[in-house]
């Protein structure tokens, strides 16, 4: 306290101006904040977390779990053995979800896995059988798992199995099958079945092996904070990520004992896809939020994932329950002759990038998008300055070169999202609305407010 | 002469690119005694170069992991490089291209920024105080929080989480402070000096601070500590604290405690540490003992061996009250309303107000019943929703116009408090209103001469409007209270 009786403090103002009008006319040395009132929460409620002796440390527990989180690639496998997935059991993204609220790309895919695992030999009957509740479906978070759009997961596909070699978490997460008509999507026609057999029968199995046989196994991280350097954000572009990942699979592929047509296919699979490294970063961000899982008094966002129809969050302090609204509908640019109306709400646990401080969060490290997503260079720069504002620590491992190469805003703080009144901003695919259409953009979404709310008021009531 | 110490390490988990790594090997390499240096990915090529130097790792390396490979003339001279390595690794990188400017939301966000000592100035909406002022206090940084409305309860947390990381909670509802020289909020242009305030009393510290200026004594420090820290509810937590630190500033020689009537309990408690500090403390807590601010200003005055001064004066419109005329005391002080309340009680009897010095003498919501009434303007209840009336005049003014038009016979006593935050010209704003009232009026001008307003320039203005004008409010009351008693 002496320190400040020692000479002229520096002044950070918060409200009325007339005071920093007068403190500059005295020569200080005064920042303004641009207070804005809460955007939403109960006074009461956000001073209970503020006020909570317990918070400052629970958050500081919780995002130094995820700062030291590693992520290596250890196996891959089919759910069914590795996830313990029964018959009959399609896993999806998001929060739990009925097949009557289930919207056209989430529909599509549930339809799709029926048919790719013999449930079903026709739509019809695909439909007959979810809606007369015969399938059981469960979000792949409840699974330690992962899966980019409408996240279907059948026992039959194969699953990258990653590893924390620091805190011993694990976390999963399905192939990925490429661009356009694909099932994540929500497109289930012959041409996405006969690719999800091949991935069945000759990718998963050379993959597994190759996997296997590496000595180092792939350090996922270690790639995804390259990928930052040059260019990707790890949501939306992976295009770095997907060819480092080639590179590092690669001498591991070809000494596979398989037909070397099927070696070849392999290498031209993952090659000609863009986002082959989505569904490693995927689960890599996966253990670092599931890491800081159940931190009595932590207000840190764990989860932040959609099913199509909803949005739902989970934080550190609240374990596993999900906290929803309405999900947005993204807003960006859209392929071939596709518009705004064809669009599906927001969909994905592609989300788990933001809540691990890339992605969105990292626009800034990705200029090579900003277009394709709907925005310009300086739009990227002041979304992961807001981000700061947001986020509880930097991560020094995922640096971003343009901004001095600051670590990305990491470890979203319920509290501060209330404060500022700022969403997180998440880049995102688009679906088609309707269900066998697939991908019909890419852009931005912001998550319902109502997630927040309703968080916020849980943490708060834990405080009392 | 040591042996060359070195250190060969490979870490996992941290990534950073090459050219920020040229730049730690480099400034590490710059360092006395460090002869070798290699920080750098354990690519082949990278494993290969340490060999060279006679570093090469023992365990087998892999390019996700960073080399640290460092020799030395001495173990000291390792260790410091070691520790810079570790240092520039850990340092954050500040942004170097911002496209355009993001608004800053909170006083979190913003202290970020700063590296050195800070104070926070908050006077958001009361409720929503407390966030900001936490974030101060978990920098490390005092916070003033000039908000009210805000929470006892909040209040209490806040000064004690202050507390513990050894800040100060100035406030809430603290509309006055002065630290090193730099005036915050409501408060006026005194010169440096000696004289260490604690204060629980805005518009009390202006008046007393106001006075030692006219005597030629300065201030170090005014620390306001916010109206409820001597209640028993918070029960001094600011002031203890803010009398640690006057102890032990250098600048302060003498310490002034200025608040409105304290609970006993914690007066006592104050009274108990301010006895234990080395520099001298003398109280001024208005009470029924001792309700007279002047008079303790001319006690500090007489410790220190300074004349008393003939308290600045000017003479108004002799106006005389019509009988029965009763005393109308419409302040914008809390602390001045106090004063003069607990001064004109003895003489008059039961005063009125709505902050009764008893709470059998509170008003309702009409503030304009007949009878002796003083009026605190600046009371949270009236200044809901609108700015404190030393800044915005119009409930005054309107009170005074409801006197005039009723035609109660009265002595009309107002405050004008000056300095940084006031009404740029509060005696051009009154004017009017007095030159419509037929009763006599008498103003306590507070502030200096320094002050943006100067004393003399209002005082004479406000005469000429036909105000009897007082330095020393504890005067203008007695001048209020003897034109009543010629009115009796």
């Amino acid at each position: 306290m002496n320190q400040l009786l020692a000479g002229p403090p520096a002044v950070v103002a918060a409200g009325v101006d007339v005071f920093s009008d007068a403190l500059r006319a005295q020569g200080a040395e005064v920042s303004d904040v641009d207070w804005r009132p809460p955007g939403f929460g109960d006074p009461a409620d956000l001073a209970a977390l503020v006020l909570d002796p317990r918070r400052a440390a629970a958050n500081r527990t919780a995002v130094e779990r995820v700062l030291a989180a590693g992520s290596v690639l250890t196996d891959v496998r089919p759910a069914r053995e590795v996830l313990g997935l029964a018959d009959r059991t399609i896993l999806h993204a998001g929060p739990p979800i009925t097949w009557a609220d289930a919207s056209g790309p989430l529909r599509g895919g549930l339809i799709g896995c029926c048919l790719f695992e013999g449930w079903a030999s026709s739509v019809e009957e695909a439909e007959r059988i979810l809606a007369a509740g015969e399938i059981t479906l469960e979000p792949c978070h409840h699974h330690s798992a992962v899966g980019p759009m409408a996240g279907v997961t059948s026992p039959s596909m194969w699953m990258w199995c990653l590893e924390d070699p620091v805190q011993g978490g694990k976390a999963y997460c399905n192939l990925n099958e490429g661009l356009g008509k694909v099932l994540r999507m929500g497109a289930f026609n012959e041409e996405v079945l006969t690719r999800l057999a091949w991935m069945r029968d000759v990718l998963g199995p050379v993959l597994a092996a190759a996997v296997r046989s590496m000595s180092d196994p792939l350090d996922v991280k270690a790639v995804l904070a390259q990928m930052l350097q040059m260019g990707d954000e790890g949501h939306n572009r992976n295009r770095a990520g997907s060819l480092m990942a080639l590179r590092e699979l690669s001498p591991a592929i070809v000494a596979v004992d398989a037909p070397s047509s099927d070696i070849a296919a392999v290498l031209r699979f993952i090659g000609g896809n863009e986002h082959f490294f989505l569904n490693l970063g995927m689960p890599t961000a996966k253990l670092a939020m599931d890491a800081a899982r159940d931190v009595p008094g932590s207000t840190m966002v764990t989860v932040m994932a959609r099913n199509g129809t909803e949005f739902g969050i989970q934080t550190a302090g609240t374990g596993d329950r999900w906290f929803t609204g309405p999900a947005q509908t993204p807003v960006g640019l859209f392929l071939g002759d596709y518009g705004p109306d064809d669009a599906n709400p927001d969909i994905g646990d592609s989300a788990i990038m933001e809540t691990y401080g890339v992605g969105g969060f990292s626009m800034a490290a990705a200029p090579a998008i900003v277009r394709f997503v709907g925005g310009t260079v300086p739009d990227a720069l002041a979304t992961t300055e807001r981000m700061y504002q947001l986020t509880l620590a930097e991560n020094p491992a995922m640096a971003i070169p343009i901004l001095g190469f600051r670590g990305s805003p990491t470890g979203i703080d319920v509290v501060s999202v209330a404060r500022t009144g700022w969403l997180p901003q998440i880049n995102t695919g688009m679906a088609g609305r309707v269900a066998g259409t697939g991908q019909v953009g890419a852009g931005l979404v912001q998550p319902p407010r109502e997630c927040f709310e309703q968080a916020l008021a849980a943490l708060a009531a834990a405080t009392r | 002469m040591n042996a060359p110490a070195r250190h060969v390490s490979l870490r996992s988990g941290v990534y950073a690119d090459s050219v920020r790594l040229m730049q730690v090997s480099r400034d590490v390499g710059a360092r006395d005694g460090v002869t070798a240096v290699l920080v750098a990915m354990a690519t082949p090529l990278n494993v290969e170069l340490a060999q060279g130097m006679g570093l090469a790792p023992e365990e087998p390396a892999s390019p996700e992991q960073l080399l640290v490979a460092i020799r030395a003339d001495d173990d000291a001279a390792l260790a410091g490089a070691v520790a810079a390595v570790d240092a520039a690794l850990a340092e954050r990188q500040r942004s170097t291209a911002s496209a355009q400017t993001v608004p800053v939301r909170t006083v979190g966000a913003r202290l970020d920024a700063i590296d050195g000592p800070a104070l926070a100035l908050v006077s958001v909406p009361g409720a929503y105080a407390v966030a900001e002022a936490a974030d101060a206090i978990a920098a490390g940084q005092s916070v003033l929080v000039f908000s009210d409305g805000v929470p006892v309860e909040h209040e209490v947390a806040l000064k004690r989480a202050a507390h513990d990381a050894g800040v100060l909670v100035m406030g809430p509802d603290c509309g006055t402070a002065i630290v090193s020289g730099l005036a915050l909020g409501f408060a006026n242009v005194v010169r440096p000096g000696p004289v260490g305030l604690v204060a629980a009393s805005g518009t009390g510290a202006q008046q007393v601070s106001c006075l030692l200026d006219m005597a030629g004594v300065g201030v170090s420090h005014v620390l306001g500590v916010g109206g409820r820290d001597l209640s028993e509810a918070v029960g001094g937590l600011a002031t203890l604290d803010a009398l640690a630190a006057l102890d032990a500033d250098p600048a302060t020689e003498r310490v002034l405690l200025v608040s409105k009537p304290p609970a006993p309990s914690v007066a006592a408690r104050v009274a108990e540490v301010a006895g234990g500090l080395s520099t001298p403390v003398l109280s001024a807590a208005l009470s029924p003992e001792s309700p007279d601010l002047t008079a303790a200003v001319e006690a500090l005055l007489g410790d220190m061996g300074v004349d008393v001064p003939d308290w600045p004066s000017r003479p108004g419109a002799a106006r005389t009250a019509g009988s029965g005329a009763v005393l109308k005391g419409f302040y914008s002080g809390g602390t001045l309303a106090d004063e003069a309340m607990l001064l004109a009680s003895p003489v008059l009897g039961d005063v009125r107000s709505n902050t009764p010095l008893r709470p059998e003498l509170a008003l309702g919501s009409d503030l304009s019943v007949p009878g002796h009434v003083v009026v605190d303007f600046g009371d949270d209840a009236l200044t809901v929703g609108r700015a404190h009336p030393m800044i915005d005049p119009t409930l005054r003014l309107e009170a005074i116009d409801r006197l005039a038009a009723s035609g109660e016979p009265a002595v009309l006593l107002l405050d004008v408090v000056l300095g940084y935050g006031a009404d740029p010209d509060p005696a051009a704003a009154l004017a009017p209103a007095l030159a419509r009232t037929t009763s006599p009026v008498v103003v306590a001008l507070v502030g200096t001469e320094a002050d943006p307003q100067g004393w003399s320039r209002q005082a004479d203005a406000l005469a000429a409007a036909g105000a009897h004008v007082f330095a020393s409010n504890a005067q203008a009351t007695r001048f209020a209270l003897d034109l009543l008693g010629a009115a009796r």
